[in-house]
């Protein structure tokens, strides 16, 4: 499986892996799951229309994602009602795809692996963008690291400082929209959701510091990827599968061990940000 | 006079029965998905709703691949992912949408795993998008009854509970403080809701399940407080929506030079859309903000870490 035509595969997930690891940290310590979800899939139907207009699929995913990125933030804060907003942003992107979709009958190959995620699916010329937004959401990250932190921990301390909140949050959703447009080649627009997920979330249940938790989130994450593409490549099967099997088994892990551990030891003296036992 | 109407509604509409059928299968679902959606949306479970559609279309394709009837595998995935969601449950929002993101995923894998068996074993090409996109006009009448009666059942469960889920939506604790059993209900609300995201997604497609589910309730709640306005609210924007966006499907094969049309689906999350945004016209402050919405539950307002 380590044949020159897999090369590209096991390269992009590993720039794959610690951008979602890295930014899903930051999406289950806000709560934003629903937007994880809604912005790649949102940015699926930005691919159809580049797909019909016969221009890459990477810029028209990359277009959409920002597109439902702002769509959220900003009807969200208009409304006030963020998962309302998601939802409804969802939804109109959706159905945009589903009207470019209807245009075209050459693209039924293509859905599914933009869905789910294809094995082999990797071009070489895919590799430097791919490396490019990554940095890009690294970097992004690193440099908003203080604000985002403390607007997602603590916001009202964060407003005394000068953080605003809703600067920050659109701010965030650009990051997001900018990795997911970035991981959809090896994952999926489906699952890549669940790779900023799962990994994190159990990252979180292991450990409360949060330069532990982002390094733990970065390997679990690499860790399920990797073994998702070697299942799907010796069985055939859709790498997305595994991806989203193996995301809840280590969610299912981490809340395991943590309630675990809550009731064989005495409570620590308190850390900087606190794990419920409920796993958030 | 006539050249007007039909301008309007081109020729043939009334008299179609693919139109009566999306017509009437649509209007039913809508309204179900209305009623159920004024307490989703209150309960701030608009994710919930939606990944039950997907885990819904999961089941679709399961459906599919082991031969089993559309409705067991619409509705049968829909309620066991409902209830693994209530299982994992935590009470806290933020551990919820956790919860409900980790079981879509799981259920997203799954349909990779069906669509794929399935294409491989069969032929189903377009079954990706069939899955996904649903439409409504090719679902055939006999599908009406089993709806009927599935609906009539999620309806009737939220008759039954709607006013101790009323309070156990607005708070929790006084529920339970007067006796209310704050988990069955919740259980009671997520099995109905199941049932009509499983039968909306069958019918008129994953994207109309969540559209009709959250848009006409959020629209509705916009503009009034009232329990028995929002309900009807809804469910009248949500028939209006449907049936305007067939119209405008049905009208839009006549227009350009393709005759080509556009998805009926596309036209109702238009509408919808349209009509959510209205309510956000500058002048106009919302009648029921967050923060004083009955069921805003802790920690549901983003950014709220309750640490």
């Amino acid at each position: 499986m380590f044949a020159s035509f897999m090369i590209n595969t096991w390269a992009v997930a590993t720039i794959v892996a610690p951008v979602a690891g890295v930014t899903g940290f930051f999406v289950v310590l806000r709560g934003s799951a629903f937007p994880a979800h809604a912005i790649p899939k949102g940015a699926f139907a930005g691919a159809a229309g580049a797909a019909l207009l016969g221009i890459s699929t990477l810029l028209g995913l990359a277009v959409f994602s920002l597109l439902g990125a702002l769509g959220i933030g900003i009807l969200g804060r208009r409304h006030g009602r963020h998962d309302v907003a998601t939802a409804l942003t969802l939804v109109m992107m959706l159905a945009l795809g589903a009207a470019f979709l209807s245009r075209t009958t050459e693209y039924e190959p293509e859905i599914y692996s933009l869905l789910f995620g294809e094995v082999l699916g990797v071009s070489s010329a895919e590799l430097l963008p791919v490396a490019i937004l990554g940095a890009l959401c690294i970097v992004a990250v690193t440099a908003l690291y203080r604000p985002l932190t403390l607007a997602s921990a603590v916001p009202g301390i964060a407003e005394a400082r000068g953080v605003r909140s809703h600067r920050i949050e659109i701010c965030f959703l650009i990051v997001v929209a900018l990795a997911t447009a970035m991981t959809v080649p090896v994952v999926g627009a489906l699952l890549i959701f669940s790779l900023m997920i799962g990994p994190p979330a159990a990252a979180r249940s292991l450990t409360s510091q949060p330069a532990r938790a982002i390094a733990l989130s970065v390997a679990i994450a690499l860790v399920t990827v990797w073994a998702a593409i070697a299942a799907s490549y010796l069985s055939s099967w859709p790498v997305g599968f595994f991806v989203g099997t193996l995301s809840a088994l280590s969610y299912a892990t981490g809340r395991s061990w943590a309630a675990w551990h809550h009731t064989h030891t005495a409570p620590a003296a308190a850390p900087a940000l606190r794990t419920a036992p409920d796993g958030t | 006079m006539h050249e007007l109407f039909t301008w309007v509604v081109e020729p043939g509409f009334f008299t179609s029965e693919p139109v009566r059928t999306a017509a009437v299968l649509g209007g039913v679902v809508a309204v179900v998905s209305a009623v159920v959606g004024v307490f989703t949306v209150m309960r701030g479970q608009s994710f919930g709703g939606h990944a039950l559609g997907d885990v819904a279309a999961a089941g679709g394709s399961g459906a599919l691949l082991f031969g089993l009837s559309p409705v067991t595998g619409f509705v049968g995935l829909s309620v066991v992912g409902a209830g693994v969601m209530d299982m994992i449950g935590v009470a806290r929002v933020r551990g919820r949408d956790l919860a409900t993101g980790i079981v879509l995923g799981g259920a997203i894998g799954l349909s990779a795993l069906f669509l794929y068996l399935g294409t491989t074993a069969g032929a189903t090409t377009g079954a990706t998008q069939q899955v996904l996109f649903g439409s409504i006009f090719t679902t055939t009448s006999t599908t009406i009854p089993v709806v009927v009666t599935f609906s009539v059942l999620a309806l009737g469960a939220i008759a039954v509970i709607w006013r101790p889920l009323l309070l156990a939506t607005a708070s929790p604790d006084i529920a339970a403080a007067r006796g209310v059993p704050v988990r069955l209900v919740g259980l009671v609300y997520m099995s109905a809701l199941a049932v009509a995201v499983g039968l909306s997604s069958l019918t008129i497609g994953a994207i109309l399940s969540t559209a009709l589910l959250i848009g006409p309730a959020a629209t509705a709640l916009r503009l009034t407080r009232r329990m028995s306005s929002a309900l009807l609210l809804a469910a009248v924007t949500g028939v209006a929506a449907t049936w305007l966006g067939i119209l405008l499907a049905y009208d839009s094969y006549y227009w350009g030079a393709t005759h080509q049309g556009l998805p009926v689906s596309f036209f109702i999350v238009a509408v919808i859309f349209a009509a959510y945004l209205l309510t956000g016209l500058p002048g106009r402050r919302t009648a029921a903000r967050p923060r004083e919405t009955a069921a805003q539950a802790p920690g549901a307002t983003r950014g709220q870490i309750t640490a």
